[in-house]
């Protein structure tokens, strides 16, 4: 091999062995403890336990869907408005929608505590005026609204981001051939935005349905999320803990996410490729 | 107004990130006619064929289509397409989609949405790209396909804004012919930018020629030709000798310390005038018969001629001739008075026209190297 080669092994070596620390050996580990029992001897009791959390882990991809949905809803328009701002605005717009973002992830969860709560800032305030409070923490509802605040801005970046990339002579040739305001929306931005959407939908999607701190504080920690139970079983009580059908949970959920994400991308490539 | 005036610019002007543009210009297009915008590169041609199209509003001025002012109407609904210095395909289609964008937006019934774009593709010549992906075409077959695009929709005018501009020269030749023979056929009007001359000359029926935002000059590629209006029109149209002069009367020139009889009138007598003189309407002759003599200071073979520059007198001048003549050799000069153009002075007089620091590595920058900062305001 010549000097050029080994050059490049070397400048590669670093991020080779951070990939094997941190990304081969944690899955082989998970693996491993997934279809081996506590005494160490292979097992697919592990695997074979999970349909008792049927439950859970549909009522985790609900909550993760209608949450990845109503950042979508929310986040489009919005960086749809911030694309079309001008440059001056637009830097001060996605400032805005980061933000949040440098504040620590848990103090933000419990702020929302702090609102939500039954003497939380809301009902105070509705007391005030002489109202009855609402019931809002521990609800599936606060658990959404906790996932939404949270992960909104990952929808949006995305979707911002291939928004400005758009040519603005595509634009203009789509017009120029007859399109007006909605049909260039339509057969324009939208197709040209889809590879945006599909990473923001990941990235909403993927730590929602796996999420544990949020179903957790705003959720009443009620375990009922896939996230908390896998949780519980890694750092509960001492007599929780099962490190094996834990990693089996695990593996499930990585299986379900990599197959979602291969879906998505399909659908992506069907789409940008022969849209309408 | 003529109805045969499809498009109309009356006292357009424009000012773009506070620099002024286009400066009152007046301009008409006749239906069905091949007309050219030539000019060098950022002298508001592209501007124009916005204003046009509507992606530019004018800051003063009225545009009318067909007899009607069409100020503040959307592109969208002007009978105008265009064809983009970059052609601007639309990524996630291929050419099939592309060529049927603008039928669909009409949400034309399928079937003559497919012979439409057949019959387009046909025409472009590339029959059986239909699926292909528009990022995997040549630069030659991108260009086809948003022609094909255009003409899908049946415009009434084309924009075509530099078509050619990334085609290699062979290939530039080609669709040439072919752009001229699609607009022939059609009977569509085309208002074309380029900044080649030769181009602007062999295709069309008007040239526009434009500087620095302001039309120097509209006629027929012949008379642009023969008689340009001003030093900059005689210089950016093929070569010139442009030669300080002075009308002694209507037909009488004064220059290089010679009277010479010419078919120009209508000037003051004694008023200074620039004298053009194509290289190829130049006579070389022996000394003794010539009106002027001068040293050959260097000669180019061109195929054809030799390109050779005499100094008369301290002015160079360009010759075109088949003999071969030797650096350092006095020749004799004679002029026809038919070889004689006359133009008033204007605010190029004395920056072009003139081979004194001619080189062929000069001539090779010459189509970028027109920049407008040199010009002292009139
Ligand atoms: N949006 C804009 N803001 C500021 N200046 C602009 C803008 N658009 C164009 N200009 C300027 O206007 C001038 C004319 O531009 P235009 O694109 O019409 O030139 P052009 O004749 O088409 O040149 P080329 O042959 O290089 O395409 C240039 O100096 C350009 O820099
Ligand atoms: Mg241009």
């Amino acid at each position: 091999m010549n000097k050029k080669g080994w050059g490049k092994k070397i400048a590669v070596a670093p991020y080779t062995v951070w990939m094997a620390l941190f990304v081969v050996v944690p899955i082989v580990l998970v693996v491993y403890y997934a279809f081996t029992d506590q005494s160490g001897a292979l097992s697919i009791q592990n695997i074979r336990s999970i349909l008792d959390y049927r439950e859970t882990f549909f009522i985790s991809i609900q909550l993760a869907l209608l949450s990845t949905v109503i950042c979508l809803l929310m986040a489009y328009p919005v960086a749809f408005s911030i694309s079309r701002m001008k440059a001056y605005r637009q830097q001060t717009m996605v400032m805005l929608v980061m933000l949040p973002m440098w504040m620590n992830f848990l103090i933000r969860t419990y702020a929302w505590m702090t609102i939500l709560e039954g003497n939380g800032l809301i009902n105070r305030f509705l007391h005030l005026l002489g109202f009855e409070g609402f019931n809002m923490i521990n609800t599936n509802g606060a658990v959404v609204l906790g996932m939404v605040y949270n992960f909104l801005p990952y929808m949006l970046l995305p979707i911002y981001t291939v928004l400005t990339k758009i040519d603005k002579s595509t634009v203009e040739a789509a017009q120029d051939l007859g399109a007006n305001r909605v049909s260039v929306f339509r057969r324009i931005y939208l197709p040209l935005s889809v590879p945006g959407v599909i990473s923001g939908i990941t990235m909403v999607f993927v730590p929602a349905v796996s999420t544990f701190v949020i179903s957790k504080l705003l959720g009443g920690g009620k375990k009922f999320l896939i996230g908390d139970i896998i949780e519980n079983y890694f750092l509960g009580s001492t007599g929780s803990i099962n490190y094996n059908i834990g990693a089996a949970l695990s593996l499930v959920l990585m299986l379900l996410i990599l197959v979602s994400m291969t879906v998505m991308n399909h659908f992506d490539k069907d789409e940008s490729a022969g849209f309408m | 107004m003529s109805n045969n005036r499809i498009i109309d610019l009356k006292n357009i002007s424009i000012s773009l990130g506070g620099e002024q543009i286009l400066k009152d210009m007046n301009l008409y297009i006749n239906d069905g006619e091949f007309i050219t915008l030539l000019g060098p590169s950022g002298c508001g041609k592209t501007t124009t064929l916005r204003i046009i199209a509507g992606f530019l509003e004018a800051d003063s001025g009225d545009v009318y289509f067909s007899g009607k002012r069409i100020n503040g109407v959307p592109p969208h609904k002007r009978k105008v397409n265009t064809i983009f210095q970059r052609y601007a395909l639309f990524p996630h289609l291929n050419v099939y989609e592309n060529v049927a964008f603008g039928l669909r937006v009409q949400k034309l019934p399928e079937k003559e949405i497919r012979d439409t774009v057949g019959d387009m593709l046909r025409t472009v010549n590339l029959s059986g790209f239909e699926k292909r992906n528009v990022d995997s075409l040549s630069g030659g077959q991108q260009q086809r396909v948003a022609i094909a695009r255009a003409l899908a929709v049946r415009p009434k005018v084309l924009l075509l804004d530099e078509p050619l501009g990334a085609l290699d020269l062979k290939l530039r030749k080609d669709m040439q012919v072919e752009l001229k023979n699609i607009q022939k056929e059609l009977g569509i009007t085309f208002v074309y930018v380029t900044h080649d001359q030769e181009e602007a000359l062999s295709m069309s029926d008007t040239v526009v020629v434009m500087d620095s935002g302001v039309i120097q000059q509209t006629g027929s590629p012949l008379d642009i030709y023969n008689e340009p209006k001003n030093a900059f029109v005689a210089d950016f149209i093929g070569e010139s000798n442009i030669i300080d002069g002075v009308m002694r009367r209507d037909l009488l020139a004064e220059f290089s310390g010679r009277r010479f009889e010419c078919l120009d009138k209508g000037f003051a007598r004694g008023e200074p005038v620039d004298v053009v003189i194509r290289p190829e309407d130049v006579d070389v002759v022996p000394v003794e018969k010539g009106v002027l003599s001068g040293v050959v200071t260097s000669v180019t073979f061109k195929g054809v001629h030799f390109e050779i520059i005499v100094d008369v007198k301290g002015f160079k001048w360009m010759i075109q001739t088949t003999d071969c003549e030797a650096v350092g050799n006095t020749i004799g000069i004679s002029v026809d008075p038919d070889a004689i153009h006359i133009m008033k002075k204007s605010m190029y007089s004395g920056l072009y026209g003139d081979y004194s620091s001619f080189s062929d590595e000069l001539e090779l920058l010459s189509d970028v190297s027109y920049e407008k900062e040199g010009l002292p305001d009139e």
